[in-house]
């Protein structure tokens, strides 16, 4: 699908402003499951976060997927404590609840104030008096959850594999792996960590936080039309990105379906694989490096983001006109087989380190129906060769099976596994 | 210790403030509206003229006919204190006035100003002045914590005695020693123990905690400022010694007004909760003990304390709340089983040193401790629902 293609709603193109689902136009929902957004227009920037629009949780897939990327993250990946199944299905349910009430922007339990005045409300409070935000709110269960703990081993799909060691990775274990993880993406931090701290409270006891990550300024779109946002590094990447609406290459590259849903993955139909990988960005030696240098590294031009040889950033591109170890030519489908995953990157900065360098990079998010045909060849090569590693070193890294959507008010997530 | 102080249990002088109640002592005002009632205090006994007698203004005419220094209570039924006179000496009168509301009440002497006292029951008339209605078991549990930490107050004296007396002997390995363990009275009632706010400030205080201004040199005293001194500084000089006697008497003084802390059931509950906060931002992390790393028996004592207030307080909340008194009994258990990873006996307060307590079983202790902690908060409002 090309970004020219003008979409059928109320005669208005995807180059102005858009509004999906919640702001009162269906549109997509089928492949979205429930996506709902208003998102950048044309070439300008609009102040989406002013919209506050809510994104429906139910639907066949889970929200926070196919959903227009929103400004900000608050990743989160739990260990389980218990070790009592039920238990952990419970918290399962007392967490399906009480994202339903987050994302439509209600307080969670019996609300912040009003209560005992001896006793803590059951919300914290901070996102009081703020939208939805288009918060979306996105489960996914790590490969130790199958290590027998809670009789699961007969469900571990194939597809949730253990990532190989790429070239290059110097992973923290302290910011890797987890049994559960939330991907909790608003357009106002406040709401996002509203969520995750919410969630995590309800789950002291049953679980534990393991790791966690705060991000920004969207790196990656799912909608195409707009403009794709810039890394840290002041590059655009990904511009491909798989969009929201493209219902045939969803179905092709991120959800799970068909024979990838049998057996032991069957309770995966409708879900999706997601990877996460924290990668830290050596800021200060980027910025010393040549224009020129910089731009072949990337294989685009800085301005416009074109692939080399080509004006706009949309331009299909010739992958030999570019150095052999150029992130866009090894990252690029056709040199992976096709491999093709769905972005929902942010940028991160904690800061600075100790040295006074900005601890900052990106949170690489990536969705596919299975890593062994999208990020693992992708990242093999990229981790072999790319030109760009000099500057990069993915410092964490986590596996999640990305279960389906909640259907409705009796289902919660991970019915289908527990069941 | 803590930085800010939020307690939920404060000292006698604000209950008092709160229950309008004035205890003082005059000379010759023995004019309550059914004339004086008169307490004869001796070394064995402890006479109340009447049993029974009008709510409202109520003068006490305290004589101490015995050998001993004596003090009288008027006490609620959960032991908390309506109104009381110190330092009656032997041979001396004293009068007790205060505006006490119709209901049961204890009246107690102590002779030599230590221990429960010798106590009869009083039960002052009147309508349209009821107290507050309060269930039995909340009371009991109220009293039987009061004693709890008085008991606690009472045994560390003698704990801290044989640290000081190590210091003022400049014997460093018996002061190491006997260090941690002199502490656990007053970190298994640390919310109570703080609430003295001029105490706690003198006795537990880190070195960050200090004002600006202060001089560490001359105005840092108690535990923490002895621990620097053994383990830092390695030396036991004369200002070591001078802070040892320091220690005694401060203690000493809390020791003596612990009995006055105001407690209720759920500042009893909130109480436990703050124990486990103590835990969660000073032990956990290693900053309450960084010269000795004995955090694991603050820890420990932290939790002990709440999980008495927990017990005591479990006849009404199981009423109330079945469930969280089950998840509470858990996750007691849980915590206490992970502690004990870190002593081989059971019955001692060896713990390993915090030092050696890596990043992982840190996280592991500061999970339990939020397991712990988050149900618990819940524990107030499961006693007054």
């Amino acid at each position: 699908m090309s970004e020219e293609q003008d979409l059928p709603v109320r005669g208005t193109s995807r180059r102005t402003v858009i509004g999906w689902g919640g702001a009162g136009l269906a549109l997509g929902a089928a492949a979205a499951g429930g996506a709902a957004a208003l998102a950048r227009g044309g070439d300008g920037i609009a102040p989406v976060a002013d919209s506050g629009a809510a994104v429906p949780f139910h639907g066949a897939h889970q929200a926070g997927i196919a959903t227009a990327v929103q400004d900000r993250l608050h990743f989160a990946a739990f260990d389980v404590k218990t070790t009592d199944r039920a238990e952990l299905v419970q918290l399962l349910k007392d967490w399906t609840r009480a994202a339903e009430r987050m994302t439509a922007g209600a307080e969670v339990g019996d609300g912040a104030y009003g209560g005992l005045a001896e006793a803590p409300p059951d919300d914290t409070g901070e996102a009081l008096g703020l939208k939805p935000s288009r918060l979306t709110l996105t489960i996914g269960f790590g490969p130790t959850l199958f290590d027998g703990r809670f009789g699961l081993k007969d469900k571990r799909p194939g597809a949730l594999v253990e990532l190989p060691k790429f070239p290059g990775d110097n992973l923290d274990p302290a910011r890797s792996g987890g049994d559960l993880c939330v991907q909790a993406c608003a357009d106002d931090p406040q709401v996002a960590v509203h969520a995750i701290r919410n969630l995590a409270r309800i789950g002291f006891g049953k679980v534990a936080v393991r790791w966690s990550q705060l991000g920004f300024g969207k790196t990656s779109s799912t909608t195409p039309d707009a403009q794709t946002p810039r890394n840290l590094f002041g590059f655009k990447d990904g511009t491909r990105n798989i969009a929201g609406t493209e219902t045939e290459r969803l179905a092709k590259h991120v959800w799970v379906s068909g024979k990838d849903a049998e057996g032991p993955a069957a309770w995966m139909d409708g879900g999706s694989y997601l990877v996460a990988r924290r990668i830290r960005m050596n800021v200060e030696t980027w910025d010393r490096t040549p224009l020129g240098e910089q731009e072949d590294i990337f294989g685009r031009d800085k301005r416009e983001g074109a692939p080399v040889g080509k004006a706009k950033e949309h331009d299909e591109p010739f992958l030999k006109a570019m150095k052999p170890d150029s992130h866009v030519r090894l990252a690029h489908p056709d040199t992976n087989a096709g491999a093709t995953i769905l972005r929902r990157g942010y940028s991160f900065t904690d800061g600075t380190d100790g040295l006074g360098r900005l601890e900052a990079g990106l949170f690489f998010l990536a969705y596919q129906k299975d890593v062994r045909t999208g990020f693992i060849p992708v990242q093999t090569s990229l981790g072999r060769a790319d030109a760009l590693n000099e500057y990069i070193q993915h410092v964490g890294s986590a596996l999640f099976a990305i279960p389906p959507g909640v259907r409705g008010k009796d289902d919660w997530w991970g019915r289908a596994l527990f069941s | 210790m803590r930085a800010v102080r939020l307690s939920v249990v404060t000292a006698a002088a604000t209950a008092a403030a709160l229950t309008a109640v004035t205890g003082c002592a005059e000379k010759s005002d023995a004019k309550g509206a059914d004339g004086a009632v008169t307490v004869i205090a001796k070394d064995d006994s402890c006479e109340v003229s009447k049993k029974e007698f009008p709510a409202g203004h109520v003068t006490l005419a305290v004589e101490n006919r015995g050998s001993k220094v004596t003090e009288v209570y008027v006490l609620h039924p959960d032991d908390r204190i309506v109104t009381e006179r110190e330092n009656i000496g032997p041979g001396t009168k004293a009068t007790i006035t205060a505006e006490i509301k119709a209901g049961t009440y204890t009246i107690a002497c102590k002779p030599g100003m230590v221990g429960d006292g010798i106590r009869q029951q009083v039960t002052l008339t009147g309508a349209g002045a009821a107290t507050a209605e309060r269930s039995p078991e909340m009371d009991a549990a109220v009293a039987a914590y009061r004693q709890y930490v008085q008991a606690q107050a009472d045994a560390t004296l003698p704990k801290v005695k044989v640290f000081t007396d190590a210091v003022r002997a400049g014997d460093m390995d018996a002061a190491k020693k006997a260090y941690a363990e002199s502490r656990i009275g007053w970190e298994r009632t640390e919310p109570v123990a703080e609430s003295f706010g001029d105490i706690d400030p003198k006795v537990d205080v880190r070195e960050d905690g200090l004002e600006e201004g202060q001089d560490p040199a001359k105005d840092w005293t108690g535990w923490h400022r002895l621990e620097k001194a053994l383990w830092k500084d390695k030396k036991l000089g004369a200002a070591e010694k001078q802070l040892a006697d320091t220690l005694d008497k401060d203690l000493a003084d809390w020791v003596k007004r612990v009995g006055k802390a105001e407690i209720t059931p759920t500042s009893m509950a909130n109480g436990a909760k703050e124990l486990l906060d103590e835990v969660a931002t000073g032990k956990v992390t290693g900053e309450e003990e960084r010269y000795s790393h004995t955090d694991l028996v603050d820890f420990k004592a932290n939790v002990e304390g709440a999980q008495k207030s927990f017990d005591l307080l479990k006849p009404v909340a199981t009423k109330n709340d079945p469930k969280l008194v089950a998840e509470l009994d858990k996750q007691f258990a849980a915590l206490n089983t992970l502690l004990d990873k870190y002593r081989t006996d059971k019955t001692s307060y060896v713990f390993t040193s915090y030092e050696k307590v890596g990043p992982a079983e840190r996280k592991e202790l500061s999970d339990g401790v939020n397991a712990l902690a988050e149900p618990l908060s819940k524990l107030a409002a499961a006693v007054v629902k």
